[in-house]
């Protein structure tokens, strides 16, 4: 069976407070890197699965049962070959 | 009456929850793991604290999943009481039996002290034994604390009366000094609509004895024994 590689990229919604991006810009500011006003921090997920014709369904639904809370995050798939 | 606790792989305050319901209150307790899939007759489930699967992922998020849940949900939905406390409280927004989410603290550090708590409703199954107007002094252990809500949803709460506990100063003033983590309208438990599901990030089993500093959390183990013993009477 061919096998594909999806990218999910979750990140906090817009107007959620992220204290971990607001320290991390902080920090790059006393580093001398003052240019960089803002931070958001996210992460990211790399599954490797088997191709099938409800694959982007499959995705969507574990994205939001599992690998983001939608109260709080919003994400984004890639499907590569 | 029996209270179910649970335990997750990675829970490290279920033997406090059982130590205040069987040891302190003298009630029928046993412990629930988690993949067990019956709540053994349980008349209040205590989600208790702990770092359920490692918080990997994100609090609770892992730990919803968990086959017991099931059942829990169910318990839930049918009126059951379920109460959440810190990690517990986490799994049950994951679940979505709660609303809102609990976000990293606001300065990113653990949280590790003794904090008070304005009682914001006396008619819950949590909080009916509670003296009115006095603030209760109970312990928090957190860095996922940080109770966040949309404003739409949080306005939705509020008109329903669903915040059960806001940080306070000891005096009982609800203000950003009596707020320990950056939690929204200082909410530090809140309930379901329906009023038998209840989530706090604070620790009531951790305060059952003045030599742990302090016995407030009784009142909220002795209103559920309270509730649980008029139910049938309100029932019938």
């Amino acid at each position: 069976m061919n096998k594909k590689r999806a990218i999910v990229y979750v990140r906090l919604k817009e107007g959620v407070l992220d204290p971990q991006g607001k320290t991390i810009a902080q920090a790059m500011g006393n580093m001398g890197y003052q240019e960089f006003s803002s931070v958001r921090s996210g992460r990211f997920f790399e599954l490797e699965c088997d191709n099938r014709p409800d694959l982007d369904k499959r995705i969507d639904d574990v994205c939001r049962k599992l690998l983001t809370n939608p109260v709080i995050e919003t994400y984004k798939v890639e499907i590569l070959p | 009456m029996k209270f179910g606790i649970v335990t997750f792989p990675g829970s490290n305050c279920d033997y406090d929850a059982f130590a205040a319901a069987r040891f302190v209150l003298g009630q029928e307790t046993a412990f629930l793991w988690h993949k067990s899939e019956s709540l053994e007759g349980s008349d209040v489930v205590i989600l208790p604290g702990g770092f359920a699967h490692g918080d990997y992922l994100r609090p609770g998020a892992i730990a919803r999943f968990s086959p017991i849940m099931k059942e829990v949900f169910r318990f839930a939905k049918s009126g059951g009481i379920v109460i959440g406390i810190c990690n517990g409280f986490q799994v049950l927004v994951e679940a979505g039996l709660l609303p809102g989410a609990l976000m990293r603290n606001a300065h990113l550090r653990f949280a590790c002290k003794f904090v008070y708590l304005k009682v914001e409703d006396y008619t819950t199954p949590f909080t009916l034994a509670c003296p009115p107007g006095k603030t209760l002094k109970i312990p928090i252990a957190h860095g996922d604390g940080n109770y966040y809500t949309f404003q739409s949803d949080l306005e939705e709460l509020e008109r329903h009366g669903q915040v059960v506990f806001r940080y306070a100063t000891a005096d009982g003033r609800v203000t950003p000094e009596g707020n320990p983590n950056g939690s929204l309208g200082n909410i530090a438990g809140v309930r379901n609509r329906e009023g038998n599901v209840m989530g706090l990030m604070p620790h009531p089993e951790r305060a059952v004895e003045k030599i742990l500093g302090s016995d407030d959390g009784l009142y909220v183990f002795r209103s559920l024994v309270t509730y649980c013993e008029r139910r049938p009477a309100i029932a019938g």
